[in-house]
């Protein structure tokens, strides 16, 4: 039994007379402890929208959500409002993208972590203000004492982002979200948040469902990697199966169109045409459809359906997937 | 003769303070004395973190910043010295890509309006209608309908919005085109065409570029020769090849083996070489290398004193480091920093039988080990607490990083603010590279456009 289960997890936004518009349609995965799961996809997949549903914090008007998601055995939709305030922030944390703007400015950084403890582990005065100071050391904040009383504008990007760490671990969690955590920031500072996470991962068992448009974060980071694509899932795998052997057509594509560091130079990139406006509903048929390459008549005959067409674990959703390995090799070579 | 020069361009922003009176209280050395060469047909790629001056550079060579010192020699002028109007006229062979497609672009001109006007300004075309066949030409070679002359740039998505600044640039017939971050805010797949409509586009032309970029996998990949920027200076120039075979500053090391690559069994194999801290003021630079703050091979007294200049090193590979040699062949000891393995540790599958490697197997032989009680919770999380000075220790082993931040955004927003002021579009703010447009829904003939895109 896995920690968290997401089941069939649809988001819908609109009513009011708006057209309805479906961000995430029917997705599946599983994390487990000490396991970190990749929801990779492009702007407007619906990467960032299924994390902010686990963690409850889309509006209750306008948004109807469907599916099940099961953190622990207990369904987190239906769930009473306070009940899950006490398990988010304790027992799931999330990690967001800009730390400028996820943090207060007008609060000290020490306040805000302070907050936190109060809140679910009860502690308090001197106490708390020793824990904040050890949580910022922990994720190699130099002189913690001292930044406790700053402010977030007086920190350094990865600093911010790294005070933002210790108050998603502060109670340690056992489950993490991190949407796109290293976007924001420089590479040789994404080293080091990267390296921060997989400490936590490795040694504490936490789960870590990691959401990012990286592909090359992922390679190194992720068990599971989940491709999604206007909302579907479209590949799921292992990352050494998915880089391996990337089946679905878009997967395919993605890893053509990105300049390697380690590719021989003057080759031009595979890249996939169109974007990601050019699409069509699921229920007419693949919504990648209009973009690949390796379009059939059978596309357009109703949603394609989840199956594994290379190995047992690897799911692919497309009737004419990417199997001649050849083809993959180039890719990957 | 190179087709553009810069020889020890330095663009340095004062900082002012006061209310009525303005004190000028120190400078932001962003550009602190930069020489390059661009030949004719080539792709120059300037790449560095956010904060390293290269933006500044790219836009002081179209004069849209104040050089404090130094020259821009393109084709023999010296375009550091040119007086106002003659410079705008000089703009027509110096043209400029922005990051941010959507913010460079009026959004209440149509496209015909906003890539006629620079023709009108330097005077090309005689009437609207030669200059419109001249727009529908260059629409069609950057790959965009034709029928595009009449929309806005909100209807467009943001690749096709870069085609318009790409165009744009493009009408004028430049000899050379900076790029600033000409993919940074796009979605990976649309990147890639953006790359290569570049490529195309310089093959067909024979324009020169010079890209500036954040991506070292981008600029490797459209760039004959590559700069790396720290701190305002260039620290190491070399081939594009040469450059990805054998980095030899030690920031350059860093910067390669710190971005990821897609492939689990390339990841598998390489190691990272973790700085520690951030990014030094570029108010207040340290004093002697750049870098030495935070360089893992940092020598105790002439990398603290003396500043090192760019030298060659044999093939036109230039790097400014005292000690590259010694670091190439391995007899000077690492001081500082962290090499650890670019994957996770005990991260999935067994490579041998990578075609059976189900997900499954890792989380079943990890899980047994995980499941602790609390007390085994704490008794780790307190191993921890005792492991963790040493990482502590390294990061403040950078002492300057560790107390600047604060007068470093200070700083920084006065730059900003001066750069702002000094007009021209405002795309300012480096760091936003992934901000990721919501592009609106391109009704009219997606499939048509999406044909010509591929």
């Amino acid at each position: 039994m896995s920690l968290l289960t997401v089941d069939e997890l649809t988001i819908t936004f609109g009513g009011r007379g708006r057209k309805e518009s479906r961000a995430v349609d029917g997705v599946s995965f599983e994390v487990d402890q000490g396991q970190v799961v990749g929801l990779v996809g492009e702007s407007g997949c619906g990467k960032s929208v299924t994390s902010l549903a686990l963690m409850g914090l889309l509006p209750s008007k306008g948004v109807t959500i469907g599916g099940r998601a099961e953190f622990d055995g207990t369904d987190l939709f239906t769930m009473n409002a306070s009940a899950r305030r006490d398990l988010r922030g304790s027992e799931m944390a999330m990690i967001f993208q800009d730390p400028l703007s996820s943090l207060n400015p007008v609060v000290p950084i020490g306040v805000q972590v302070i907050e936190i403890l109060e809140r679910h582990r009860g502690l308090k005065g001197e106490a708390a203000r020793k824990e904040a100071a050890h949580l910022l050391d922990r994720v190699g904040i130099p002189d913690p004492t001292r930044r406790l009383k700053e402010y977030p504008h007086q920190l350094s990007g990865g600093m911010r982002q790294r005070a933002l760490i210790a108050m998603a671990v502060a109670c340690a969690p056992r489950m993490l979200i991190a949407d796109e955590p290293t976007t924001a920031l420089d590479v040789t500072i994404q080293a080091q948040i990267l390296e921060l996470l997989k400490e936590l991962v490795d040694q504490e068992g936490t789960a870590l469902l990691m959401i990012t448009h990286d592909l090359g974060v992922v390679a190194g980071l992720c068990d599971q990697v989940n491709v999604l694509y206007a909302g579907k899932t479209v590949e799921s795998a292992g990352r050494r199966e998915l880089f391996g052997h990337p089946t679905h057509p878009y997967a395919h594509g993605l890893l053509g169109s990105i300049p390697r560091l380690d590719a021989p130079r003057g080759e031009p990139l595979t890249p996939i045409r169109g974007s990601i406006n050019d699409r069509i509903a699921w229920a007419d048929g693949c919504a990648f459809a209009p973009r690949c390459d390796r379009y059939e008549m059978g596309c357009l005959t109703g949603t394609p359906q989840l199956t594994e067409p290379r190995a047992a674990g690897h799911q692919v959703r497309c009737v004419n997937p990417v199997l001649d390995d050849a083809k993959a090799e180039e890719v990957t070579a | 003769m190179s087709l553009l020069e810069l020889d020890g361009v330095k663009v340095h922003f004062p900082i002012k303070k006061g209310i009525f009176v303005d004190r000028t209280v120190g400078h932001v050395y962003a550009v602190d004395g930069v020489s390059l060469k661009v030949e004719a047909g080539e792709t120059y790629g300037l790449v560095g973190e956010s904060g390293c001056g290269k933006t500044t550079l790219g836009r002081s060579v179209l004069r849209l910043v104040d050089i404090t010192e130094g020259s821009v020699v393109l084709d023999g002028t010296d375009l550091a010295k040119l007086p106002g109007e003659e410079m705008r006229r000089f703009r027509r062979r110096l043209q400029m890509v922005f990051q941010d497609p959507l913010g460079s672009l009026n959004p209440r001109q149509n496209i015909e309006s906003i890539l006629s006007e620079g023709m009108v300004a330097h005077g090309i075309g005689k009437d609207q209608e030669e200059r419109r066949e001249k727009i529908k030409s260059i629409l069609e070679k950057v790959g965009l309908p034709s029928n595009a002359l009449a929309r806005y740039p909100h209807e467009f998505s943001g690749g096709q919005r870069q085609r318009i600044g790409i165009a744009r640039a493009l009408v004028l017939e430049p000899d050379v085109i900076i790029c600033d971050e000409p993919v940074s805010a796009l979605d990976v797949s649309v990147q890639a065409q953006v790359i290569n409509l570049l490529d195309e586009l310089q093959e067909e032309l024979g324009l020169t570029y010079v890209v500036i970029a954040h991506d070292l996998a981008v600029v490797r990949h459209i760039s004959d020769t590559i700069g790396v920027m720290y701190l305002g200076s260039l620290v190491e120039e070399a081939q594009s090849d040469a450059l990805y075979a054998e980095p030899k500053h030690p920031y350059t090391k860093a910067l390669m083996s710190a971005v990821p690559v897609p492939d689990p069994e390339v990841e598998d194999k390489r190691e990272r070489i973790l700085l520690t801290g951030d990014l030094p003021s570029p108010a207040n630079p340290p004093a002697g290398c750049r870098f030495h703050t935070r360089c893992p091979w940092a020598q105790a007294e002439r990398c603290a004193t003396e500043r090192p200049e760019l030298r060659d090193v044999g093939g036109g590979h230039r790097v400014a480091c005292h000690f590259a040699d010694e670091i190439a062949a391995g007899t000077l000891k690492r001081t500082a920093g962290e090499v650890v393995s670019a994957t996770r540790e005990g991260v999935d599958d067994n490579p041998t039988s990578d075609d059976s490697a189900t997900p499954a197997v890792p989380q079943q032989a990890a899980s047994p080990e995980r499941e602790t009680t609390p007390e085994q919770a704490v008794a780790e999380s307190e191993a921890q607490a005792e492991d963790k000075p040493e990482v502590a220790e390294a990061a403040a082993e950078g002492p300057e990083p560790a107390a600047e931040p604060a007068e470093k955004s200070d700083s920084d927003g006065k730059a900003e603010k001066t750069e702002k002021a000094d007009g021209a579009e405002a795309d300012g703010a480096e760091k936003s590279d992934d901000a990721e447009p919501a592009p609106k829904a391109d009704d009219a003939k997606p499939a048509e456009s999406a044909e010509k895109a591929g």
